[in-house]
């Protein structure tokens, strides 16, 4: 389907930010612009739904590195051993794929609602997609840190500029939180870098070269530990998850949907990828640490979310509940769960972002989020609230669609490995449900409270919410194809058995 | 031979996304209806040709496991969309879809004009689905779909009528409740695939593969657990103590729904659930002994409240939750054909009874709608002398009546009486048992009294309302009373096909049929407990059977008279009575205060602890401290210069120029 010659992941990587460069003539007239960059985004999806149809011939033809469907692999920065190495397995295609997808929605649900600066806002957009892109695929780890650092500071500007509330301030914390982590994880990834040449003189970044480094006991402890808080600040994970509900709160839409579908999965991703194979004994040594922060969190998100009373911040801290159980699937490191965690990771992205979109989508029109001023909007906008209900079920995990899959594989592996864990997290449903059918009832149902002048979807709203409903549905019903996909990938991440 | 099975759960499917996407742009009622009650009736017409299929087949060979397509696989996790065919479901989608049917022709006419009307059909035909999948799944986890389906469908019914508060928190709590149930059928069934795939390489979740390997389980320990999960999710769906109060709620739903979801077919999954997986409770005698004990409890205590309501459609709620216990403690006995058998007896009579309020209501609406009077049209204490004005409605109503009572010779009275002498003479909960019969038969006499107090105020004496409105009082239309009659017909003849053996050997050797037809399903869990019986199998003479089915139905011919005497002989004495007693009747009026008890354990402590999570430890502390760090570290740095001057720009572009710097350092040292 895909001609083999092409480098298909460089382009898939770097095509936005090629568009960034059409922009610029575009700059007076935003509307063009706006076209163009739904375009360019479009043509990724298509790329990478293209990859997605393709992959089992790919995976027929055998790569460097067992596993990888695509791989390129390029001297870059020969002095330090730093490679232009990018790789694609299943795992990174369902993540490009939810990419391509999120950056899709972003777009359009920013197209009348960014009405200030937005050639900018489009740079900045397609500048991030470059980003996020090259962190899912990045194989080698100086060229990982090079785009998580890219990724964070069109999000920056993005909640500074375009955002709501107090901006400044949840944008700076946004940044300093993440960027504390990273630094961190810099060094991290220079120790080891370090300690690799010191045993093997070989100077290099390659993931898979590093993998064969041995570590003592304690230096790998301390090096897991920068990566891990690095991750767990991105996934974000108890205590240090105070700066997810402002940042979201703040955000305009387009940046919440890119924080929830894929910020946050950048977190899950790395620990994946990067932190447990690279410190398999030091991860394993953490692992209750791990699952007590993850199940910390489940709860006491889910409770605070019960008391929240804007509904982005609700649907901020319920982000944070549903990463927890991603975060159960990976401690357990174990097939079944940790297929759980990465297909959960994509259906959090597609639900939770879906959800953000609505509730931009009513700022736009009301002005307001505060779940008081809200009510009985099943009678006055019944297609918003049709999908919100929908969109809120997903969330709860109702059976038959998305999310029902990821939570259930997590629990059922995680029952495997520590069922008492796995039983602690079955509160969490219980307590998702309430907050997200109080946030339904107060919103959607009951007499309206203020009187408002409320449009119910616009064609562009309804088919771009119809279309996430109908992936959401997918997903949740026949979800083979994308288990399919991870199979090969998790199997060799865990080593041995099914 | 089964193929087709799968068109039983599509139709309503079908009938629900035409409905749903199409329904508003229809509009006309008829057509919407139309396709709504069609698609059910296409599913019943395949559930009959399913039956007859069945019922040609040799006892053994009645199963079968069709498969539709891959569900998810994983690891060796495999869960298939997958259907299981045999007596107990084949009974199961007969009651689902032909008293689902008779429901969807009633709201035809019941639902005539309301707002939303496309909505109402649609989702009724979601639920139809949904509990078809419930009975037809066959592994635990398209079970637990379709559990979790219905109660979905059964939040947006009872939140129908969404401008009104009351109906969006009934909804809501009734969804909380059964999610609460739902964490015990989750954890039950994760459990359960653990336990038997780690201790004996039995990865599965399919029910007949589950029952197969079920002789390696061990009695008790670990299937007690298990099994009291699973029990904790029957609770909450089938409205048991302690998670029984969403269902007296759900009455703010439009009648058809009470009488579909409420009384004949949801609220008795948990039910069904204990019977498709009796191979495991028979392996824990303490989970028995706890759901005869709930659910003898349980039929006892909504009785009590039942005597005192005055609302018509709480009365039915209270009598469905105590119908419900008996099923339970049936179960409990392990006399688990009874308990399916009163489950199918009492979805007619109580069908029946709940349409039958419905046309009451409706009826008592228009009139006090003619008179612009604000009278409740549901307060029993409103009604009176309906049965010259609605005759039809008031002779259904009437048989369903004696049905539920458990007089000789109707559904009912079969069906309970099993359920009394299996309660008195299972052999596994020893001098408990008495207690547990005990409890049934004064359950018993409260049913009789409290539904003819019922039938007496709404049907007997002096109409209470305004004369005017009076006149305006009329029979149902046909689409309303046919289904009213078709309901009082299976109440009175539907206890047939299970004589008790007492009686049928009476009779010339008639056989109990229900019971031989389910023998397929139980026989292997009833010869395990005959071997396992902790108490022995007791051989109780004939005499006592005679003896307890007549002082059952003394009892129940004594809650007739004392309520004939009440409301209708004398009508002064309940209020004497209440003066007399007062704080009894408030007790029991309200409820026993356990709504109020729940809010004060559970409900609000987990608001304040939320608020306080948020409000003082997550800004405060979590973040606090967190923002301390920052701000000293940036003090240090003087960073904080930049952020005070509000140049976010600078800062931000400062702080990537750092990220380079520090990068370049790094690198090029």
């Amino acid at each position: 389907m895909i001609p083999n010659s092409l480098p298909i992941l460089t382009i898939l990587v770097f095509l936005p930010l090629a568009c960034c460069l059409l922009l610029l003539p575009a700059w007076k007239r935003p509307r063009l612009a706006f076209s163009l960059a739904l375009a360019s985004m479009l043509l990724e999806l298509a790329l990478t739904v293209g990859l997605f149809a393709s992959w089992k011939g790919l995976a027929a033809v055998q790569t460097a590195l067992p596993g990888f469907l695509l791989l390129e692999d390029r001297s870059w920065i020969e002095a330090f051993g730093i490679r232009y190495t990018l790789g694609l397995d299943g795992i990174s295609l369902l993540m490009v794929m939810l990419t391509a997808f999120s950056f899709c929605v972003a777009i359009l649900v920013s197209w009348r609602a960014i009405k200030e600066r937005a050639v900018l806002f489009l740079v900045l957009l397609l500048a991030m997609e470059t980003g996020i892109m090259g962190v899912f695929l990045s194989l080698d780890l100086a060229l990982f840190y090079l785009f998580w650092e890219v990724m964070l500071i069109p999000m920056f500007f993005l909640i500074g500029v375009w955002g709501h509330g107090r901006r400044i301030y949840s944008t700076i914390k946004f940044f300093l939180f993440t960027l504390f982590g990273s630094l961190l994880m810099l060094l991290a990834i220079i120790a080891l870098h370090l300690f690799h040449a010191q045993q093997t003189g070989v100077v290099t970044f390659a993931l898979h070269a590093l993998l064969k480094t041995t570590l003592a006991p304690h230096t790998q402890l301390w090096l897991y530990a920068a990566f891990f808080l690095a991750f767990a600040i991105k996934f974000p994970l108890f205590p240090v998850h105070t700066w997810l509900p402002d940042a979201h709160t703040d955000a305009p839409t387009a940046g919440s949907v890119i924080l929830a579908g894929l910020l946050l999965k950048t977190g899950s991703y790395g620990l994946i990828r990067f932190g447990y194979p690279l410190f398999p004994q030091a991860a394993h040594i953490l692992t209750p640490l791990f699952y007590t922060l993850a199940l910390i969190g489940i709860i006491y998100a889910s409770l605070v979310a019960f008391a929240q009373e804007d509904m982005k911040r609700l649907i901020a801290y319920s982000s944070i509940g549903h990463m927890g159980f991603v975060a159960i699937g990976i401690a357990a490191w174990q097939p079944v769960a940790l297929s759980g965690s990465i297909i959960q990771m994509a259906n959090h992205g597609v639900t939770t972002g879906a959800l953000f979109c609505l509730v931009g989508m009513l700022d736009e029109r009301a002005h307001t989020r505060e779940i008081a001023a809200f009510g009985g909007l099943w009678g006055k906008t019944p297609l918003w609230s049709f999908f919100f209900l929908f969109f809120s079920l997903a969330s709860v995990g109702l059976p038959g669609l998305n999310n029902f899959v990821g939570e259930f594989l997590i629990l059922a592996g995680t029952m495997k490995s520590s069922p008492l864990v796995a039983a602690l997290a079955f509160g969490g449903i219980v307590l998702t449900l309430i907050y997200m059918v109080r946030l339904v009832q107060e919103v959607c149902f009951q007499e309206e409270r203020q009187p408002l002048e409320l449009t119910d979807l616009v064609p562009r709203e309804l088919c771009l919410l119809a279309l996430v409903a109908l992936l959401n549905l997918w997903m949740g019903v026949h979800p083979a194809p994308l288990l399919d996909l991870i199979r090969t990938p998790v199997r060799l991440l865990i080593g041995g058995g099914p | 031979m089964f193929d087709n099975v799968w068109l039983i759960p599509l139709f309503p499917l079908l009938g629900f996304l035409i409905n749903g996407l199409l329904g508003k742009k229809i509009k006309n009622e008829t057509v919407i209806g139309g396709i709504g009650a069609f698609a059910v009736l296409c599913s019943f017409a395949v559930s009959c040709m399913t039956i007859l299929k069945l019922l040609s087949l040799p006892g053994e060979e009645r199963l079968a496991n069709v498969k539709v397509f891959t569900w998810m696989t994983c690891g060796n996790f495999n869960a298939d969309i997958a259907f299981l065919i045999d007596p107990l479901s084949c009974v199961m989608i007969m009651i689902v879809t032909g008293v689902g049917f008779l429901i969807h022709i009633y709201s035809i006419g019941y639902m005539h004009g309301e707002e939303g009307f496309y909505r109402f059909f649609a989702y009724l035909n979601l639920f139809m689905f949904s509990m078809l999948l419930l009975v037809l799944g066959n592994n635990l986890l398209l079970m637990f779909v379709g559990w979790e389906g219905v109660g979905l469908c059964s939040y947006l019914l009872i939140g129908y009528y969404f401008h009104k508060k009351s109906a969006g928190d009934a909804g809501k709590k009734a969804f909380v409740m059964n999610r609460v149930g739902d964490f015990g059928f989750l954890l039950g069934a994760f459990t359960l695939y653990w336990f038997m795939g780690h201790n004996f390489n039995v990865w599965t979740i399919q029910f007949t593969e589950l029952g197969k390997n079920a002789h390696l389980l061990p009695t008790g320990g670990v299937v007690t657990v298990i099994t009291l999960c699973f029990f904790l999710g029957a609770t909450g769906k089938s409205a048991q103590i302690p998670l029984y109060t969403w269902l007296p709620d759900a009455m703010e739903g439009p009648t058809p729904v009470s009488a579909l979801i409420h009384a004949a077919t949801m609220v008795t999954a948990g039910v069904y659930m204990i019977g498709r997986m009796n191979f495991l409770f028979i392996r824990s005698p303490e989970t028995l002994m706890v759901i005869a004990v709930i659910g003898a409890c349980t039929a006892l205590f909504a009785a009590t409240i039942g005597t005192a309501q005055n609302d018509i459609k709480r009365v039915l709620a209270y009598s469905t939750v105590s119908q419900l216990g008996y099923m339970f403690l049936a179960m409990g006995s392990g006399a688990f054909a009874a308990g399916i058998f009163h489950l199918m007896t009492h979805a007619f009579f109580k069908a029946c009874l709940f349409l039958g309020s419905g046309a009451v209501i409706h009826s008592m609406h228009h009139a006090l709608h003619h008179v612009h009077s604000h009278d409740d049209a549901q307060d029993m204490r409103n009604m009176g002398g309906l049965k010259s004005k609605m005759p039809l409605t008031f002779l259904t109503f009437l048989l369903a009546t004696i049905a539920i009572a458990g007089i000789p010779g109707f559904s009912g009275f079969f069906s309970k009486d099993e359920i009394l002498w299996q309660a008195f003479a299972n052999p596994h909960h020893g001098q408990l048992n008495y207690l547990l019969w005990g409890m049934g038969a004064v359950a018993a006499g409260l049913t009789a009294f409290y539904m003819f107090r019922l039938v007496f105020m709404t049907f007997f004496g002096e109409c209470r309302i305004t004369p005017k409105a009076k006149d305006h009082l009329h029979e149902s239309p046909m689409v309303i009373v046919i289904p009213l009659i078709v309901l009082a017909g299976l109440s009175v003849v539907g206890g047939y096909i299970g004589i008790p053996k007492l009686l049928g050997d009476l009779f010339g050797g008639i056989p109990n049929y229900f019971e031989h037809y389910l023998e397929p399903v139980f026989r292997l869990s009833e010869e395990y407990m005959a071997e396992h019986a902790a108490h022995g199998v007791a051989h109780h003479s004939v005499a006592l059977e005679w003896g307890l089915m007549g002082t059952s139905v003394v009892i129940a011919l004594i809650g007739i008279g004392i309520a004939f005497a009440l409301y209708v002989v004398n009508t002064s004495i309940p209020a004497k009575f209440t003066a007399t007693f007062p704080a009894l009747h408030r007790a029991v009026y309200n409820k026993w205060y356990i709504d109020e008890l729940y809010d004060y354990v559970f409900v609000n402590p987990c608001k304040a602890l939320g608020r306080f999570l948020w409000k003082g430890f997550d800004v405060v502390v979590v973040d606090g401290v967190v923002n301390g760090v920052a701000k000293v570290v940036m003090s240090f740095g003087g960073i904080i210069r930049y952020m005070q001057s509000g140049f976010v720009y600078d800062y931000s572009w400062s702080m990537a120029f750092g990220v380079v710097v520090i990068l370049g350092y790094y690198l090029f040292k």
